[in-house]
């Protein structure tokens, strides 16, 4: 029982883990990583859920009858496109920031911006 | 590349774009009014396999809304951008603008559960960039923290949306209220419960989930302060609407889970926290923007009191927020292009150098306070009217507290403007141009003229809230 939702385990532990990234580390880049690591556990989630036990690749085919859900799988492209772009974006970001304060630490920004 | 150097021929194309999507949700309102609910399957799919556009009362009340403000505001872009920006970052300015103005529409007009996640992020996405833009170096910083606070609530609102799914394999709005009932007793329904509301307030700037708000709106060129502040907890006040009371029914948000207290409580801390946080800045755009998050508290508090009078207290509270806060944010772009600065001691004497645009701030600061006459009073009225029906005198008596503090920061810009003299080696301000300060009193007017003729505001909110009582049970 507790071995057959092994991957909802796992979605569950890099779930947190990818949110305590985003909250304890004040670089700004491991922020990111923690938020790519906490959206993909999501991605894990959407795909278990997909999954129908003995079911093969959803592919029409004339001996298939049983196959995994394929609206799932199409969900999860279009939230890996998303994932990408917010990347992205953050990393963008970063970098302006990096420009303009010279240091991509959450504290020493916090810092520079105080003395204001 | 030509168009990079004519950012004036892409302010007109963005212009009659949004005018044209303002026309056509005026016609939807009317059609929708006469003629009930209006189903559009996406590529000719029916649902529950395709995605289904489905506009009923209360999606073509917040089409108007969006479209109206995002076309008053553009009017005034143009203008205000060319001070603000760079001449070759202008005409991506306009690109993004109409790409957050798209996904707030989508959100608006969508039916798909999956499908608002998909226009969240096109609309959070374009938000993260256009606050970016802001002058400031801490306009990057405060995008930034945007963009972490933002996403964690979207996947938040993603896992919610997957879990209900996983139960009852439909993502249409409509499938879901049908069949969630029949599942509704299970723990991965309160999960999914849990995540999609914590993830709706996480966007909605509810409070304490409020702070990548204040420095997202204060560093953000002034035109998309007044766009956002105006639009943005809008859409997710719908969505949290939407989602307590016609995806999972309002017997099961406030009956099977303390979601009442819980809004209650917050909106009512909200109010105040955030009321008595903007009474001690010193930065015009903070002040308002801390405000803005109080008033998401009083249409929290309208929720929270679960009848109809409560739901439609919200929803012209929608209305009339949104009139507030484009009139007010979009006299601060006034103010930014004339001096340049947002701080408080930089209004010094300001009511007799630029005294259309003080007394416009200062129309649109009363209707924030809730004065008789203006929209402000109206909204007040109805929440407090929505509050005794339900016994709340207690809240009653909060929420006129809660009213006092804003007389507090207002009168904070008042006297800075009008009681005391500019600073004797400044250079004189002048008035504000035209082109920005026409939209403004066009606002300040529709403060004023709805705070007496509430016919629109208050029928339609009316008619819509009693439509989703109708279909909950």
């Amino acid at each position: 029982m507790l071995f057959g939702l092994y991957n909802y385990w796992i979605v569950v532990a890099l779930m947190m883990l990818g949110f305590y990234i985003i909250i304890a580390h004040s670089n700004l880049i491991k922020k990111l990583v923690g938020l790519s690591i906490f959206q993909t556990s999501v991605f894990i989630f959407y795909i278990s859920v997909a999954k129908i036990e003995g079911g093969s690749a959803p592919i029409l085919e004339a001996d298939t009858t049983l196959y995994s859900n394929p609206l799932p799988h199409v969900l999860i492209l279009t939230a890996i496109v998303v994932g990408i772009a917010t990347t992205a974006l953050g990393l963008a970001l970063t970098m302006r920031i990096n420009e303009a304060y010279g240091s991509i630490e959450e504290e020493t920004i916090q810092q520079q911006d105080k003395q204001l | 590349m030509f168009l990079k150097r004519q950012p004036k021929l892409v302010w007109l194309f963005s212009l009659l774009a949004t005018t044209i999507t303002f026309v056509i949700s005026v016609l939807l309102l009317q059609q929708v009014l006469s003629s009930g609910t209006i189903i559009y399957e996406l590529g000719g799919w029916s649902p529950p396999w395709g995605i289904e556009y489905r506009i009923d009362q209360l999606n073509a009340y917040l089409l108007l809304i969006i479209s109206t403000i995002s076309t008053i505001v553009l009017v005034a872009a143009h203008t205000s951008i060319q001070k603000e920006l760079d001449t070759h970052r202008q005409a991506y300015f306009y690109m993004l603008y109409l790409l957050s103005l798209a996904g707030m529409l989508g959100i608006v007009a969508t039916a798909d559960a999956f499908n608002v996640f998909v226009f969240l992020e096109i609309s959070s996405l374009s938000a993260y960039a256009l606050i970016a833009l802001g002058k400031d170096r801490r306009a990057l910083w405060a995008s930034y923290q945007y963009l972490i606070m933002g996403t964690v609530g979207a996947t938040f609102i993603l896992i919610g949306i997957g879990l209900m799914y996983q139960m009852t394999g439909t993502l249409n709005m409509n499938d879901l209220a049908s069949r969630l009932p029949e599942v509704a007793q299970t723990r991965t329904v309160f999960v999914a419960f849990a995540f999609t509301v914590v993830g709706i307030c996480l966007k909605l700037a509810l409070f304490p989930l409020h702070l990548w708000l204040p420095n997202a709106y204060a560093y953000a060129p002034s035109v998309v302060t007044a766009f956002f502040a105006a639009t943005a907890t809008k859409v997710a006040v719908y969505l949290l609407i939407r989602f307590t009371f016609s995806v999972f029914g309002l017997s099961f948000s406030f009956t099977t889970l303390p979601l009442q207290t819980l809004f209650l409580l917050l909106g009512l801390l909200g109010v105040f926290v955030a009321s008595i946080a903007a009474i001690y800045q010193n930065n015009v755009k903070h002040i308002f923007a801390y405000s803005s998050v109080a008033q998401v508290g009083y249409m929290i508090v309208g929720l929270s009191v679960g009848t109809t009078l409560g739901l439609s207290a919200t929803m012209i509270h929608l209305f009339n927020h949104a009139l507030m806060k484009s009139a007010l944010f979009l006299a601060m772009a006034a103010v930014m292009y004339r001096i340049g600065g947002m701080q408080l001691s930089q209004f010094n004497g300001l009511g007799k150098q630029m005294p259309l645009t003080m007394a416009a701030i200062v129309v649109g600061g009363l209707s924030l306070v809730g004065v008789p006459l203006t929209v402000g009073f109206i909204s007040k009225w109805y929440l407090v009217l929505a509050v005794i029906e339900n016994g709340w005198w207690h809240v009653a008596l909060l929420i006129l507290l809660g009213s006092l503090l804003a007389i507090v920061y207002l009168w904070k810009i008042v006297e800075v403007a009008y009681f005391r003299s500019p600073a004797h080696n400044s250079e004189p301000v002048k008035e504000a141009p035209l082109s920005i300060l026409i939209p403004v009193w066009v606002l300040v007017f529709a403060n004023l003229y709805f705070g007496i003729d509430t016919r629109l505001s208050v029928e339609v909110a009316q008619t819509a809230a009693q439509s989703l009582f109708g279909i909950t049970p």
